[in-house]
């Protein structure tokens, strides 16, 4: 067949799913950018370039503190879930028996393959005042009355960081195991100890694939709305908690619109400020 | 040394566990409240969640959408992943960007942007629209899936068939399909799993007709119960069966 009919196959072929993404994300997204630059006068809403949005953005401490809150959490969770996850993975990938490893490491994130509902409810049910944990501390006599645990941010960041310590153990698993064993006998050979080998060996080997990991983690706390909602309660709220108040409560789509867009931006930023560390095609 | 290792496992995997642990259990509580202590074993909340017609129907409804958004996306990216890995075409590389960028924006912004055109242009929302959906957030993966199992050592079968006098839709059909049916099952349950267990753009999308994460969403409003412990056991199970089955029949026999 000649080139110039190939080719045209070859397009009727990526058509559909090109057409689909054009219509159903980048239009919408569009739509989206257009509408943060629009303003809602009474009910009616009237496009433009107005920058009222985004002026209400920083100007509503309500608005700005969710920002900040948002961005706490979020780096609290990856910071916490990779000093968790590291030695996690480090143990199946060194210590196992390789036979094993497979299998223990799907057994140590299958919870991972719960429903996001379903998972922050079952954490509920660890934490609420009644709950397990509380329980527990009251028979063994460790605390005479429940502690508040739900409904903070402390319940927030453990919800969090239960669902990225299985992801973070996953790629940092997948890292580890494909370094070369003789890096580490050429460590230990030069009389290198073990913290000496993991320090100036193992982490420096490992980085690229913690920080892709860490990158991951940052995108996906920083847009979920479920977690904070059941686990954070009311008291201060997220980026996530904030848009969806602004659609369901207010209908103002133009401010919510305004939100995505500066949550969209942050999540620009941390690329661009973790882009060197990155190799997202080792994910 | 090797005892602390084995510790932080332990510890680990109790951490891990916990949440699931305490769903599952107090499941099947025999009593109003899933709190210690612990009453039973008794059935009944699954017997009371079966019988219930909003979640059964929620069920029906979440298992339709799952595999009809899942099939819609695995199919478009089988046919993208064929055109591109296939054929030469001006502007490769900026059409590999467009199908992947989906996955790099979060799901609430997917909705978001879903929700406000369908709201321009009047379009009920229903569970039409929440697969619609559900197929731009998975179109992605399976693309990126089957895109990467098409190596060249395929394309002399391919080319054999051709030269025999198959038609183009032939080859596809026969040829390259069933070679691939390894990449594009995986695809396909991948897609499942996270169709099924998705939330927000359900939330977002579906108006009088719900999925079944949404429907436990409206449960939560009125707090700890053994019934959603129930149902949560139950979609647990679900997607742990399908990743269970992903891992023992597609993966393991690509791997041997």
């Amino acid at each position: 067949m000649s080139a110039a009919t190939g080719r045209r196959r070859g397009w009727g072929f990526v058509a559909p799913a090109l057409i689909w993404t054009l219509a159903f994300f980048i239009v919408p997204f569009l739509v989206m950018g257009a509408m943060s630059f629009a303003t809602l006068e009474g009910r009616s809403l009237i496009w433009g370039l107005h920058l009222d949005n985004y002026v209400e953005v920083v100007t509503r401490a309500y608005l700005w503190r969710a920002i900040l809150v948002s961005l706490e959490i979020t780096l609290t969770v990856t910071v916490v879930s990779v000093i968790l996850a590291y030695p996690l993975a480090a143990i199946i990938a060194f210590r196992v028996p390789p036979q094993w490893q497979r299998l223990v490491l799907l057994l140590a994130i299958l919870p991972f393959w719960t429903s996001y509902v379903v998972r922050s409810y079952a954490w509920l049910l660890v934490l609420a005042r009644e709950g397990l944990v509380n329980q527990t501390l009251m028979n063994i006599g460790l605390i005479a009355e429940p502690i508040t645990l739900a409904n903070t941010r402390f319940a927030t960041v453990t919800g969090f960081v239960h669902f990225f310590v299985m992801l973070l153990t996953l790629t940092i698993y997948a890292n580890l195991v494909q370094l070369s064993p003789n890096y580490r006998r050429a460590a230990m050979d030069l009389g290198a100890n073990a913290f000496q080998t993991f320090r100036h060996v193992i982490l420096p080997l490992t980085l690229p694939g913690i920080a892709t990991g860490a990158f991951l983690t940052f995108v996906l706390c920083i847009g979920d709305y479920v977690t904070p909602q059941v686990l954070g309660g009311n008291n201060e709220l997220t980026m996530p908690q904030v848009i969806m108040v602004q659609l369901g409560r207010r209908a103002d789509f133009p401010l919510a619109s305004a939100l995505a867009i500066v949550m969209m931006a942050i999540v620009t930023l941390a690329y661009l400020a973790s882009a060197r560390w990155l190799r997202l095609d080792r994910v | 040394m090797r005892t602390a290792a084995w510790l932080y496992l332990i510890l680990a995997f109790g951490f891990i566990y916990l949440p699931v642990g305490a769903l599952v259990l107090f499941s099947f509580q025999d009593g109003t409240l899933p709190v210690p202590p612990f009453n039973g074993p008794s059935l009944k909340w699954y017997a009371e969640v079966l019988s219930d017609g909003d979640v059964t129907d929620a069920l029906l409804h979440s298992l339709l959408v799952a595999t009809g958004s899942s099939a819609v996306a695995v199919l478009l990216g089988f046919l993208a992943a064929y055109g591109l890995a296939r054929h030469v075409l001006p502007g490769s590389a900026v059409m590999r960007v467009m199908l992947i960028a989906p996955l790099t924006v979060s799901y609430l912004i997917v909705g978001l942007g879903l929700l406000i055109v369908l709201n321009r242009i009047g379009v009920g929302l229903s569970l039409m629209t929440a697969g619609i959906g559900h197929v731009v957030i998975n179109l992605p993966l399976a693309f990126a899936i089957i895109y990467a199992s098409m190596g060249a050592q395929h394309e002399n079968a391919e080319r054999a068939a051709r030269d025999l006098g198959a038609s183009e839709a032939k080859v596809v059909i026969l040829v390259t399909a069933p070679m691939l049916a390894p990449a594009i099952a995986a695809a396909f349950f991948l897609s499942v799993t996270l169709s099924w267990d998705e939330f927000i753009i359900a939330f977002l999308l579906t108006r009088f007709d719900i999925t079944l994460p949404v429907e436990i969403w409206s449960m939560l409003r009125s707090g700890l119960s053994p019934r959603l412990n129930a149902i949560g056991s139950v979609v647990f199970l679900i997607s742990v069966t399908a990743v269970l089955l992903l891992e023992f029949t597609v993966l393991r026999r690509r791997r041997s």
